[in-house]
């Protein structure tokens, strides 16, 4: 309630015609500053937060017991000097603050150091895996996106209906099913072919590696996508649903739509118009805070269908443990999910005229 | 042209899915430019009155009884129709309207809408009929592109005004239109109102639970208790010297300016209005009536006394 | 909203009634619990989750009488890797010829051990850091909101493999990983519930009477929480089990007990995930384990806040 603060902004009101106030431009320009101002606050909070990631990454993956050295010599015969040779190599022979600095240094540069088992350049192999990665994300993030904001959108509009019921407890269901196993699930029954149903959908890598180019090529790919992206999708529309049928019901008792309705709009046209704009307001917000969410499942479902993007990256680099492999894919991963976040900030203004004025 | 009254309302009851009887069997008139205030506590079925008139009321609550509109019954009229009656025809000011206004689209848009829908303006001249409607209630024609939150209480009932003018209504229905402001900002708004409802030679019907506001705006006075209307007449002997106990009680809940003996006279009402699915037997208001017989537990009272002026007392 | 709403235990009595004050305390309580189950036994969804619970509860318990700890034994396995189900074995057999139906009772107890120790291990945190960061104002509320906020973008379960991946193998481990990562969601819903609490007039009174922080934050913040910390424990755990099933499936997890996360993975490492009496029965299990504390949170939170319109 803003009520007490407009108190005294209405005392002024003349009771005639008001006086033309600023000319238009007035309070345009003035919103341009706010929300530069907003924007700049968000970016700063961003920056500080990939500072912490760095900080966090560098130290979580130095708490581990034990010789990383031991890890990739494989608890072989080795002599000290080539132990200390390793050492060298992966920089790992200073006192731990000369380590961090030359690690925050090297990673603003986009250097992760070499990986332990690959011996590659680890910000060259999370470069190489990034496009299959943010294809099947992002795919996936759009369409359980549209399709939790729709089915949420009908179950709060007929609440407490068959329909409703179905898809608030089919959700549930899929919203406990674990991702592996439900990839696992589908690759029995539609990959292997299970009963009367053939194999109808490849698994395994994101092509067939035909050489086919262009528009087969695509398709092949696309093909290859069906059944992880299903996947995602399955356990991660529930979420989107549940909060925009809870957010779409906290709108439905808004006198804003009694208002649109003795307007003499017709039902669709208050729930288009008036009722989903508002309520997906939260339902955003969410969205992008859950993206955390999403890199697991991007991590199991990879793994399960042998993607060649990140997340099969990081299951391989577990096993070793391949500690700056996994420390770089843990620093992409989070800053993804920041970057992403700051970005919705940035939109979220648009959405809300309320936020960021 | 005819005689016909603008609104009729003949016996109308609603009653909630839940069993709670809001309105029962409610009768009324205005003519075109004439002003009606209705008062009573919160819970004594006015709003839903003023709902009622659109149709606006939650799925499972049923009406019965009619309600003419330039001699066509809303409770008839088929979705469509209705559709087009609603705004076009009647107009509702909602209360508290910085929740009665959508957050995140701007007042201009939202004045516009009912414009658009009704076809009362091409889309071309749609603007300009904003900027007109803003000014006449006392905005500048700027305030279009602002966004609800950035109104001050008054303006944003102002930008109600001007939304509820939108399509040339004959019936605004103002529902509490005042109560969330302070008071100098209560008297502009009610001077707007009146104001326009002069110019425009539209019915007005303004619900409150202040009769001192309402006797001050309007021609004629109903009183609700429980659903029911229990004393009607010229607004000033209504207020000066209310025939029922629950409107005299009403009327000294407030006290007068200038009149020192209203500040010593008892005031309010003790206990609640009834739960209306839950309605005591006999005159609803017995177990509240400072002046209640014996009969009043077992005998309902009707309205009495002559057309202009009325109540539903034992003691009339 | 809230069940208790007027905290009766620390006013001295001024009344001479026959009941002590402390007395009058618990009764209003046994009452709001009364009122509380009233409520929740109207939602058929969290009964159907109430029961389920009970059932795996029950089977985690009498494990050891049901089955015996020697289910897990790969050297006694008392059948051929990989039998198909059917006569001796109703759900078939593992890779080492152990009893999947065995093996999948005894999973249950380390699922449930897993999912309460980590969710309490959580909420705890989670209750501790909002309480304070709601009572507290200025800048230690304000960092630690920071820190909860960055806490809850960051990929928790990325962050659990990493800690389970650095630190060895063992059940508390996945416990403290899974704790750790996850307490931010607790923390954010406890501190606005602390903020709603510490704006009624009866704390001012509280602190007028001479009330301390920690007196204020223990005997009237904290009873007031309660309701949704215990709504919010059931989800917590729901996602705890399926955490520590990822985190077994990953290969993560104590390789000497037998979790249903390390069923499946053993399925996957024996490749033998398209034989369906191994993978199909676990995740089942998970789910409806998963499923079960969702639900049952579901209709706590409708019960405490009518208006979230769950399931009616």
């Amino acid at each position: 309630m803003t009520d007490a603060s407009t108190g005294t902004t209405a005392l002024a009101d003349p009771d005639g015609p008001a006086p033309a106030g600023p000319s238009g431009r007035g309070p345009r320009a003035r919103d341009t500053v706010a929300y530069l101002r907003y924007g700049a606050g968000k970016l700063l909070g961003a920056a500080v937060s990939l500072f912490a990631v760095l900080v966090t990454s560098f130290f979580l993956f130095r708490i581990i017991p034990g010789d990383p050295v031991r890890t990739i010599t494989h608890g072989r015969a080795v002599s000290e000097e080539q132990l200390q040779a390793l050492r060298r190599q992966f920089g790992i022979d200073k006192p731990l603050w000369e380590q961090f600095t030359l690690y925050c240094g090297q990673a603003l540069q986009g250097d992760f150091g070499n990986s332990y088992q690959l011996h590659d350049p680890v910000g060259e192999l999370i470069w190489n895996r990034l496009p299959a990665t943010l294809l099947l994300t992002g795919t996936a993030f759009v369409l359980y996106s549209l399709i939790g904001v729709w089915l949420g959108t009908r179950s709060a509009w007929r609440s407490g209906g068959l329909g409703d019921r179905f898809n608030t407890g089919l959700s549930l269901t899929l919203y406990s099913v674990p991702s592996f196993w439900l990839g696992l699930m589908l690759i029995n029954v539609f990959a292997v072919g299970a009963g009367f149903v053939p194999g109808l959908f490849p698994t395994g890598l994101m092509e067939s590696g035909d050489g086919s180019t262009g528009l087969a090529h695509a398709l092949d790919v696309a093909h290859h996508m069906v059944l992880p992206v299903v996947t995602l999708v399955a356990v991660g529309y529930a979420q989107t649903l549940l909060v925009m049928r809870s957010s779409l019901l906290d709108e439905m008792g808004g006198d804003y739509l009694t208002t649109a309705r003795a307007k003499g709009l017709r039902d669709t046209l208050v729930r288009r118009r008036h009722a989903v704009p508002n309520a997906l307001l939260p339902t955003v917000t969410l969205l992008f805070v859950n993206l955390g969410h999403v890199v697991a499942g991007q991590i199991l479902v990879e793994t399960v269908f042998s993607w060649p993007g990140l997340g099969g990256l990081f299951y391989d680099a577990l096993s070793i443990p391949d500690l700056p492999l996994l420390q770089g894919l843990f620093f992409v991963f989070a800053a993804g999910v920041i970057l992403m976040n700051t970005l919705a900030d940035l939109i979220y203004p648009l959405l809300d005229p309320r936020v960021g004025r | 042209m005819t005689t016909a009254p603008l609104l009729d309302i003949k016996d109308l009851n609603v009653t909630y899915g839940t069993g709670a009887a809001a309105v029962r069997g409610v009768d009324l008139t205005l003519a075109a430019g004439q002003k009606l205030g209705i008062a009573g506590e919160s819970g004594c079925g006015k709003s839903t009155l003023a709902l009622a008139l659109l149709r606006l009321l939650p799925a499972g609550a049923k009406l019965s009884g009619e309600i003419l509109l330039d001699g066509e019954d809303v409770l008839t009229m088929k979705w469509g129709r209705l559709r087009a009656v609603r705004w076009a025809g009647a107009s509702i000011v909602f209360q508290g309207a910085m929740h009665s206004l959508n957050a995140v689209r701007r007042i201009g848009d939202q004045i516009a809408e009912p414009m658009l829908i009704h076809r009362t303006a091409p889309p071309s001249g749609v603007r300009k009929k904003v900027a007109v409607l803003l000014e006449h209630v006392g905005l500048p024609a700027s305030r279009a592109d602002s966004y609800p939150h950035e109104l001050s209480g008054g303006q944003r009932q102002r930008v109600m005004i001007a939304m509820a003018l939108a399509c040339d209504p004959k019936l605004i229905v103002a529902d509490e239109p005042t109560t969330a402001l302070d008071v100098m900002i209560q008297a502009q708004i009610l001077r707007l109102i009146e104001q326009l409802v002069a110019e425009q030679n539209v019915g007005l019907i303004m619900i409150s639970h202040d009769l001192a506001v309402l006797a001050d705006t309007c021609d004629r006075l109903a009183v609700m208790y429980a659903g029911r209307v229990v004393e009607q007449g010229p607004a000033a002997q209504v207020y000066e010297s209310a025939l029922h106990p629950y409107a005299k009680a009403l009327s000294a809940a407030f006290p007068r300016i200038g009149d020192p003996a209203s500040r010593h006279a008892p005031r309010g009402l003790a206990g609640d209005p009834p739960d209306p699915s839950d309605l005591p037997p006999g005159c609803t208001f017995h177990p509240r009536c400072p002046v209640a017989l014996d009969r009043c537990a077992v005998e309902d009272q009707a309205l009495r006394g002559e057309e202009e002026r009325r109540a539903a007392c034992v003691h009339v | 909203m809230t069940t208790t709403d007027t905290p009766t235990t620390d006013t001295p009595a001024k009344t001479t009634s026959p009941k002590s004050t402390r007395a009058l305390a618990r009764d209003r309580r046994r009452q709001s619990v009364a009122r509380f189950w009233r409520q929740y036994r109207t939602h058929r969804a969290g009964l159907f989750g109430l029961a389920s619970l009970a059932l795996f509860v029950l089977l985690a318990l009498l494990a050891p009488l049901l089955v015996g700890a020697d289910v897990q034994s790969v050297t006694k396995a008392p059948g051929r890797p990989l039998e198909a189900p059917g006569g001796e074995f109703p759900l078939g057999t593992d890779k080492y010829g152990r009893t999947m139906l065995g093996l999948l009772i005894w999973g249950a107890r380390f699922s449930l051990t897993v999912g309460f120790l980590a969710a309490a291990l959580s909420v705890a945190i989670g209750t501790l850091i909002g309480i304070t960061a709601g009572h507290y104002k200025g800048w230690y509320a304000t960092v630690i909101m920071r820190v909860t906020d960055w806490f809850l973008v960051m990929p928790t379960l990325v962050l659990a493999i990493a800690l389970a991946s650095v630190l060895s193998r063992s059940i508390w481990t996945i416990i403290l990983a899974i704790g750790v990562t996850t307490w931010p969601t607790t923390a954010r819903l406890v501190r606005a519930q602390t903020l709603a609490v510490e704006s009624r007039p009866y704390i001012e009174r509280a602190k007028a009477l001479g009330g301390g922080h920690t007196h204020i934050m223990t005997r009237h913040v904290l009873p007031n929480v309660m309701p949704l910390v215990l709504a919010q424990t059931t989800l917590v755990i729901s996602s705890a089990v399926l955490t520590e099933a990822t985190l077994a499936f990953l290969g993560l997890g104590d390789p000497t007990v037998t979790s249903w996360g390390g069923l499946l993975q053993d399925a996957r490492d024996a490749g033998a995930t398209t034989k369906w009496w191994y993978v199909v029965p676990p995740g089942i299990a998970i789910a409806l384990v998963a499923l079960s504390f969702t639900l049952c949170g579901r209709a706590v939170e409708s019960v405490l806040n009518p208006r979230l319109g769950v399931s009616r």
